[in-house]
C-alpha cells in the first residue's frame, strides 16, 4: 500500500498501461479529474494581478515611515571650525529592536537610531563629519563609512569598535563626492549586516570646486535653487531573511515589501527626477532597478558629473554598489508607471513599486 | 472509611495545585530560559479549485500562531484565512489563495508566520480536487467495490474445493492464511506510522497507533473469547472479514487519495494491485467454514464485510481525507489482524492436533511461507 505519491512514480506507471484496464471497467467520465480547463491568467487584483504582500505594515509601532525615509535627508548638527570648515555633528546609537519587516512579520533586528535603513547621513564636498556613536546593545559594533579617509577612522574590528555600552567618535572629511552608504563592519559581517545596521552617506560636490560642470554641481547641492527643481528620492534596496536559512524572504526598497506598490510614489511630470539608489541585499550576488516606460542617465557611485551610462532603463549593482538615476516624465502621459527589481524572483518577494505621474 | 477517598482525592488535588504555580510562577526564569514560542503547521489537504488553491492547515504552536504571508511558487499572494486571526494550538483553519495554478505542473508554497519561519508545501502534480458529485460518487463506488468486494467473493468461490481437502490440505490453508496475516499486519502497520508521520505531531501519531492496535486486538479478543473459548467456524471467519475489511479501508484509503492528487494512473495501478492481492483473503476467510454448512447469505455477508469498507475508503480518500483519523483506523485494522492471528493460530494448533501433529510441520511451515510470498508478489505490484 502507498500514499507516496510522486510524479517520478507516475512515470514509472505509464509503461504498465493500468489505467487503460480500469477503463474498461469504469464510466470513463465519473473518474474525470478536470471538468474545466485551466489557464494561467492573473485574477483582477490591486496590485500585480494577486501577486503581494497581504495587509499593512504599522509604520508608528515600527517609529519609521519608508515613505519619509525617500526624502529625510539629515544634515546633522552644523557648526563653523575655526578654520572656516563646516562642520556637521551626528549622534549615531545601535539599538536592538524588533521591527515590522513585512505586514504581520516580525524581525528581531539591529537598528543605527531604531530604524533600518539608518539616517540618511547628507553633507556637501569638503565638510568636516563627527559622528558620537554609543552602542547600547548586546553585541560589539562599528560604523564603517564609504569614503575616503585614514585607516584609523576605518570602522573595522580592531578600529574604532565600540564594545557594548561603549561610545567611540569617528572624524574625518567628506569626500569624494557621490553616494554613499555606512554600515556595521563586526564580525560576523553577514550578520550584522542583513540584521539591518546599513544607511545611506550622501556627499553633495561642492560647486565651487567644479567649475566645468558649476550647474550639474549646483543641482546636486541640496537647499540650492536648482537643487529645488528636483525631486530627490533615497532608495536603498534591501532585504530579510527571516528564518535565517541565509536566503531572503522578503526584498523592498527602504524596508517594506510592495510599499510603493500598494500606495504609488507621486512625482510631479514637470520636475526632473534623480534617485539615490544604493543595494545593500544580503545573500544575493547583485540587484537591479528598472523604470518602465522610460529610460535614465546613471551615475556609477555618483562621483562624476557627467554620466557614466546614458540612457538605460536597467541597471545591475552589486551588494555596496550605488549610483545615481536621472530621468524626467515631461513627455509622459500622466499613470502609473512601475519599477522593480529586474530580477523576477525579487520583485515577487516585495521589490516592487510605482511612480504615479500627475500633470 | 470516610477518610479512604479522602487520600485519593488529596494527591490529585495537589498535583493540580502544583501545576498550577509551576506555570504561574515561571520557575525557569532563574535558570535563563525563556521558552521561545514553538511552531509547526501541518497541512492537513490541498484542494485545487477553479482558479483556487486552498489548504487545510492545522497549528501547533506552544502559542497561538498568525499566519502573517504566503508565498506561491516565490511569490507573495493575496489570500484570505477562515476563520481570521491567530490559530490557537490543534485549531484549523483555511487558506484560500485565488493562484492561477497550471494543470500538471508542480507547486511550491510557503507559508510565513509572523516570526518569519515558513511551513513549506509541494503540490506534486496540480490536478482540479474531484469535486462531490453523485456520478463521481458513483464512480468511486464501482472502484471501491471492484477492488474489495470483488476479488474477496472470487476467493470465496475456492470453498467447494476446501471442502475436499483432508486434514493435511486442511493444516496447508490455515497457515496459508496465517502468512497472508502476517503480511497485511505488517503492511498495515507501516501504512499506519506513515500517516501518523503526516499528521500533526501533537498526536503523536505513531503512539497513538500503537496504543489504538493494542486496544483493539484486546477489545476483539476479549469479545471473541467471552464464551469462553476460541471463536470458529463462522464466528472465526466473522473475525477474519472485520480485520481483512479495515485493512480494505485502507486500501481504499490510498486508491482514493491517488485520485483525489490527480495521480489517476497510479490510482489505477492500485486497483488492479490490490484486486490481485485481496483474492487470496478470500480463500482465507471461507477456511473456517469448512466444517459447516454455510447458506448463500453467510458467503455474502462476510464478502461484504471484508469488501465493503474499501469502498467507504475510497470515499473518504477522495473527498475528506486526513491523516490522523487515516492512521487511527490503520491502528484499529493491526489489533484486529493481531486478533485473527492469535485465532486462526489457535484453530490450526486444534486442527493439528485432531489429526494427531503439532502445528509445526513442513506443511504449515509451506503454507505459511506461499502465504507471504503470495502477498508479497502481488504488492510488487503496487509499492514503487
Ligand atoms: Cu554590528
Amino acid at each position: 500500500m502507498t500514499f507516496d505519491v510522486s510524479r517520478r512514480s507516475l512515470l514509472g506507471m505509464g509503461l504498465l498501461g493500468g489505467g487503460n484496464i480500469l477503463g474498461k471497467f469504469l464510466p470513463s467520465k465519473a473518474l474525470a479529474q478536470n471538468p474545466k480547463q485551466h489557464d494561467n491568467h492573473f485574477t483582477s487584483s490591486a496590485v500585480h494581478g494577486g501577486s503581494t504582500t497581504v495587509g499593512d505594515v504599522d509604520n508608528d509601532r515600527n517609529g519609521f515611515n519608508p515613505r519619509d525615509i525617500l526624502t529625510d535627508w539629515d544634515g546633522g548638527k552644523v557648526s563653523q571650525l575655526p578654520n572656516g570648515q563646516t562642520l556637521r555633528e551626528y549622534d549615531i546609537a545601535v539599538e536592538e529592536r524588533e521591527i515590522e519587516i513585512a505586514p504581520g512579520v516580525f524581525y528581531p533586528a539591529w537598528t543605527y537610531n531604531g530604524r533600518v535603513p539608518g539616517s540618511t547621513i547628507r553633507v556637501t564636498e569638503g565638510d568636516r563629519v563627527k559622528i558620537n556613536f554609543r552602542n547600547k546593545s548586546l553585541h560589539p559594533h562599528t560604523i564603517h563609512f564609504h569614503g575616503i579617509h585614514s585607516a584609523r577612522q576605518d570602522g573595522v574590528p580592531g578600529t574604532l569598535e565600540a564594545m557594548p555600552g561603549e561610545e567611540v567618535v569617528y572624524e574625518f572629511d567628506a569626500k569624494p563626492f557621490g553616494c554613499h552608504l555606512y554600515h556595521c563592519h563586526s564580525a560576523p559581517f553577514k550578520r550584522h549586516l542583513h540584521k539591518g545596521l546599513y544607511g545611506a552617506f550622501i556627499i553633495d560636490p561642492d560647486p565651487k570646486r567644479h567649475p566645468e560642470a558649476e550647474q550639474q554641481a549646483r543641482s546636486r547641492l541640496l537647499g540650492s535653487s536648482e537643487n529645488k527643481q528636483w525631486q530627490e528620492f533615497l532608495m536603498v534596496m534591501n532585504a530579510f531573511d527571516t528564518n535565517f536559512d541565509e536566503e531572503n524572504e522578503f526584498y523592498a526598497v527602504n524596508t517594506i515589501p510592495h510599499e510603493f506598490m500598494k500606495r504609488p510614489l507621486r512625482i510631479e511630470r514637470d520636475r526632473p527626477v534623480r534617485v539615490y539608489l544604493i543595494n545593500v541585499t544580503e545573500f544575493d550576488p547583485v540587484n537591479s532597478f528598472h523604470l518602465h516606460g522610460n529610460f535614465f542617465d546613471y551615475y556609477d557611485s555618483g562621483t562624476t558629473l557627467t554620466p557614466t551610462l546614458r540612457t538605460i532603463d536597467t541597471v545591475m549593482q552589486c551588494q555596496g554598489q550605488r549610483g545615481i538615476l536621472e530621468f524626467s516624465f515631461k513627455e509622459h502621459a500622466p499613470g502609473q508607471y512601475m519599477f522593480h527589481a529586474h530580477q523576477s524572483e525579487f520583485l515577487e518577494l516585495g521589490w516592487m513599486s510605482a511612480f504615479e505621474v500627475v500633470a | 472509611m470516610k477518610k479512604t477517598w479522602l487520600w485519593a482525592v488529596l494527591p490529585l488535588v495537589a498535583l493540580v495545585t502544583s501545576i498550577i504555580i509551576f506555570l504561574s510562577t515561571n520557575p525557569l526564569s532563574p535558570l535563563g530560559i525563556s521558552a521561545p514560542p514553538l511552531e509547526n503547521l501541518t497541512i492537513e489537504r490541498t484542494v485545487l479549485g477553479d482558479r483556487a488553491i486552498s489548504l487545510l492547515v492545522r497549528a501547533e504552536g506552544s502559542e497561538p500562531m498568525q499566519i502573517a504571508q504566503v508565498q506561491v511558487d516565490g511569490s507573495y499572494w493575496t489570500f484570505t484565512q477562515k476563520p481570521p486571526g491567530a490559530l490557537p494550538r490543534l485549531s484549523t483553519a483555511w487558506i484560500d489563495l485565488p493562484y492561477p495554478w497550471v494543470e500538471g505542473e508542480t507547486h511550491h508554497l510557503n507559508l510565513i508566520t509572523n516570526t518569519g519561519v515558513g511551513f513549506e508545501h509541494t503540490i506534486d502534480v496540480a490536478v482540479a480536487t474531484p469535486q462531490f458529485s453523485l456520478s463521481r460518487l458513483w464512480g468511486f463506488t464501482l472502484l471501491g467495490l471492484y477492488v474489495g468486494v470483488v476479488p474477496v467473493g472470487l476467493g470465496m468461490l475456492f470453498y467447494p474445493s476446501l471442502k475436499t481437502l483432508g486434514g493435511e490440505g486442511m493444516k496447508f490453508i490455515l497457515a496459508l492464511t496465517l502468512g497472508m496475516l502476517a503480511f497485511l499486519l505488517l503492511d498495515t502497520l507501516e501504512e499506519g506510522l506513515k500517516l501518523a508521520n503526516s499528521a500533526a505531531n501533537a498526536f503523536a501519531g505513531s503512539i497513538l497507533v500503537w496504543a489504538i492496535a493494542a486496544i483493539s486486538f484486546l477489545t476483539i479478543l476479549t469479545i471473541g473469547r467471552s464464551r469462553g473459548k476460541a471463536p470458529e467456524g463462522q464466528s472465526l471467519s466473522t473475525y477474519l472479514s472485520f480485520s481483512i475489511g479495515i485493512h480494505n479501508l485502507g486500501e481504499g484509503l490510498a486508491i482514493g487519495t491517488a485520485f483525489a492528487v490527480g495521480e489517476a494512473a497510479l490510482g489505477s495501478l492500485l486497483v488492479v494491485g490490490f484486486t490481485l492481492h485481496n483474492l487470496t483473503e478470500g480463500i482465507g476467510i471461507a477456511a473456517p467454514l469448512v466444517k459447516s454448512k454455510p447458506t448463500f447469505i453467510t458467503f455474502l455477508g462476510l464478502t461484504a464485510l471484508a469488501g465493503l469498507p474499501a469502498v467507504l475508503g475510497t470515499w473518504l480518500g477522495v473527498f475528506a481525507f486526513s491523516p490522523h483519523w487515516a492512521a487511527i483506523f490503520m491502528g484499529i485494522g493491526v489489533g484486529a489482524i493481531l486478533q485473527v492471528i492469535v485465532e486462526v493460530g489457535s484453530y490450526l494448533a486444534r486442527t493439528a492436533s485432531k489429526i494427531g501433529g503439532t502445528w509445526l510441520s513442513k506443511i504449515s511451515l509451506a503454507g505459511f511461507s506461499a502465504g507471504l510470498i503470495v502477498m508479497y508478489g502481488t504488492a510488487l505490484l503496487v509499492n514503487f
